[in-house]
């Protein structure tokens, strides 16, 4: 379960990024969260594992404060929250199973992990977690020799194998191709659908909020102006929230 | 190009340039090439056309065999300690590491700026006189060198490492050791590497004065030969220099383009 | 489970590697015959060494400014003496300019055989053959440089944008004058900012060049570590670190206001 309270965040340059959220997304929630460039998305993604730190409020993960956590209980709450980003952040030069087994290193010491001893149940954890994403074949193949959509799923099958509750997704499909797009979505509704993890997602193409998420939230400018199912979010209330900009920006295939 | 269109402050610099390019060309002390004269020249070049193929070996460990291996052994040496100890340099130089006591990475930095400023061949008279004549001093004069060096190297590419890796590792639990073998260490091994050869080569050169004042290596023999005038000696330690140089740049060229 | 499958993918090939490592490590110190203990034992040698280096004789400085004004104009000179070789001589060496191929391979294995030399042994090479005195030192920073800068100005005139070069032979022009037009206003900036790299290069250079009589500082370098007299070594050093530091910002800035 994931809380927010009364959070705001100012940049140092004065820039408001996020105005008093109060938010509460409950285990299992499939959750999208869409809005023009600049809305503040990204600020309110990454501020729920503390990569963006806020300035004010408290934002609870299971009823630990993230705002609050030292060094060691963060990483202990980090270790609980699979992050999957835009640019395909996997190192380059690894292969494909070491990122994906790179997701677990918070659940191992230092010394056990710089020295690869990993566990015989993580490794198989990573064969299933590929398999399931389609890529069994690339175990040991290095990671810059896949495609886009690939290592985009890679990625998945990291937080898959970080067997984290919650799986945050910063614009995940943005530079993907249709056909890949609605794979890697179709996966992350079927993490969702059967283990029941709680997927946050930023989408800046309403039709894929429209259809794969439970919840829809909707950001202007750093505050909240919707938060419901898909079918209230129609078009006409889109455009009114919005302007005609929203439909600009969907690149135009609502 | 048109000439009309240089524009007026152009052409004062240019003349201010020409100017000091003239003052300096007339205030040179053109002594030392009164005592140049074309038999000489003649002489010199007749000489460096027959090389003394005797020296190339004789068995004797003062030939030039042995005396390049042993140049090269110099170089390697002082690379092999001047990057491992760089490494250490580099994790108190980097400042995206030390990000919460920015001080430490400025005298981390200094460090290399001041081991980097001294000429090897400074390096190589003091470590002459603290441990004695030989190639050992040659190492030690080029491992210190080089430790600046690839110091700042290093460190500049450690600095430039795009964080958002780094940040994604931390989001889903690294922490900082696990960042830095899963994260860094894959990446900057190989820019690494290829630095360390690159210096290998340089040191190799390095290594070919240094016995100028004493510090082994075919430098001694070399300057000896061109102070007394042998010139078929000078030719053919110079043709064994560039030989080994141009091989060692093939080998090395091939190693760098599979470590890509 | 086997080794194989296990993120020590590439053990063996790294191990094998550490050992090669080693190998060149235990040959090179066998060879050398370096002992690391010697640093150790010697250091009391090192500490009075560096208590008397810590003295720099600050009243020899009057007599230094000379000598240095001296290395700098020789860097100059040579700086200027080979880039206004190296360019028609990197032009000769691209296949951009030559159509024929082996002109261009003789040139550039001259100059790669110039690049070898390490540049003190040129600088002693010349002071043999021609005489000891400033105008060798000239003479070598030249040769020197001309190899460098002729090595850099080609590889950046090969990777040039090969449109205009078509348009203006499209148009009729002859070689010169595509020189001209279509070649060197895009390596010019570059040609410029090598020339102030390899002033930076021989400034640091020409002062230990004098160590084998080519005239500058290096001379009065030299003569000191001979007398024994590390406190003028010392304050030479000194003069000669913040001279490289005072060219290199001036060199920094003049590059900011002119490219």
């Amino acid at each position: 379960m994931i809380t927010f309270d009364h959070v705001s965040k100012i940049y140092p340059n004065g820039v408001q990024g996020l105005t008093d959220i109060n938010l509460t997304i409950a285990q299992g929630e499939f959750v999208a969260i869409i809005g023009l460039s600049g809305a503040g998305k990204s600020t309110l993604l990454r501020s729920i594992n503390k990569l963006v730190p806020i300035t004010e409020g408290d934002i609870r993960v299971n009823e630990r404060s993230v705002t609050k956590a030292n060094k060691k209980e963060l990483r202990l709450i980090r270790r609980q929250i699979g992050l999957i980003s835009q640019q395909f952040n996997l190192v380059k030069r690894s292969t494909v199973q070491k990122n994906v087994l790179s997701g677990r290193l918070g659940y191992y010491s230092t010394w056990k992990s710089i020295l690869g001893l990993f566990t015989k149940e993580d490794y198989q954890q990573t064969q299933t977690a590929l398999a399931s994403v389609g890529l069994s074949d690339k175990l040991q193949t290095r990671s810059d020799q896949l495609s886009g959509g690939q290592q985009q799923r890679v990625l998945i099958a990291r937080a898959l194998v970080q067997q984290a509750p919650i799986i945050l997704a910063d614009e995940p499909v943005a530079s993907l191709d249709p056909i890949t797009t609605e794979k890697v979505m179709h996966d992350l509704q079927q993490i969702n659908q059967t283990m029941a993890k709680t997927i946050v997602i930023n989408l800046h193409s309403v039709p894929l909020a429209r259809t794969y998420a439970t919840r829809v939230i909707a950001l202007k400018a750093g505050k909240i102006v919707f938060d419901g199912s898909p079918e209230v979010l129609t078009d006409e209330r889109l455009e009114q929230i919005y302007g005609k900009a929203i439909f600009e920006e969907s690149g135009g295939d609502l | 190009m048109m000439v009309k269109d240089i524009k007026k402050r152009t052409w004062v610099w240019c003349s201010i340039f020409m100017a000091f390019v003239l003052l300096a060309l007339l205030t040179l002390d053109y002594s030392s090439l009164s005592t140049f004269s074309l038999t000489m020249g003649q002489e010199v070049i007749r000489g460096l056309s027959k090389p003394d193929w005797s020296f190339f070996y004789d068995g004797s460990g003062e030939d030039l065999f042995s005396l390049l291996l042993l140049t090269l052994a110099i170089a390697c040496l002082g690379t092999l300690i001047a990057a491992v100890l760089a490494i250490p340099i580099t994790l108190i130089s980097a400042a995206n590491l030390w990000q919460s006591a920015p001080w430490v990475a400025k005298i981390g930095k200094m460090i290399c700026n001041v081991l980097r400023a001294f000429p090897e061949l400074v390096y190589a008279i003091i470590f002459v006189k603290v441990v004695g004549p030989g190639p050992f001093a040659g190492v030690m004069a080029i491992g210190v060198h080089q430790i600046g060096m690839l110091g700042k190297l290093f460190t500049e590419e450690m600095e430039a490492m795009n964080d958002h890796l780094i940040e994604e590792a931390q989001a889903v639990g690294a922490n900082f050791w696990q960042t830095m073998f899963f994260v860094r260490v894959p990446y900057l091994a190989p820019i690494y590497s290829s630095f360390a050869l690159n210096h290998f080569e340089i040191a190799v050169r390095s290594a070919a004065t240094l016995g100028l004042v004493g510090a082994g290596g075919i430098g001694a023999p070399l300057i000896f030969a061109i102070q007394t005038r042998t010139w078929s000696k000078v030719s053919i330690i110079l043709l064994g220099v560039v030989v080994t140089v141009f091989l060692l740049d093939q080998l090395t060229g091939i190693i760098r383009k599979k470590l890509r | 489970m086997k080794l194989r499958d296990t993120v020590h993918f590439h053990l063996y090939k790294h191990l094998l590697l550490l050992i090669f490592l080693l190998l060149c490590f235990q040959s090179s110190v066998w060879i050398t015959g370096a002992d690391f203990t010697k640093i150790w034992t010697n250091s009391n040698q090192m500490t009075a060494f560096f208590a008397r280096f810590l003295h720099p004789d600050v009243r020899y400085i009057p007599k230094l400014l000379l000598p240095l004004l001296k290395t700098l104009q020789m860097s100059f000179l040579g700086t200027i003496i080979g880039v206004a070789m190296a360019l028609p001589f990197s032009l000769l060496a691209t296949t951009v300019f030559t159509e024929n191929r082996w002109l261009s391979i003789v040139i550039r294995f001259i100059l790669g055989l110039i690049r070898t030399v390490p540049n003190l042994l040129l600088a002693a090479l010349f002071v043999a053959i021609v005489g000891i005195g400033e105008a060798t030192g000239v003479l070598t920073i030249a040769v020197f440089t001309f190899g460098m800068v002729s090595q850099l100005m080609f590889q950046a005139i090969e990777t040039i944008d090969q449109a205009p070069i078509e348009a203006a032979a499209a148009v009729g022009a002859n070689k010169w004058q595509i020189t001209i037009y279509a070649i060197l206003p895009q390596v010019m900036g570059q040609f410029a900012s090598y020339t102030f790299y390899a002033f930076e290069v021989n400034v640091r250079a020409s002062t230990v060049l004098g160590y084998v009589g080519a005239g500058g500082i290096g001379v009065i370098l030299n003569a000191s570590l001979a007398l024994m007299n590390y406190e003028r070594v010392s304050i030479i050093i000194l003069l000669i670190l913040i001279t490289v530091a005072v060219v290199d910002f001036c060199s920094e800035r003049v590059r900011r206001a002119f490219l």
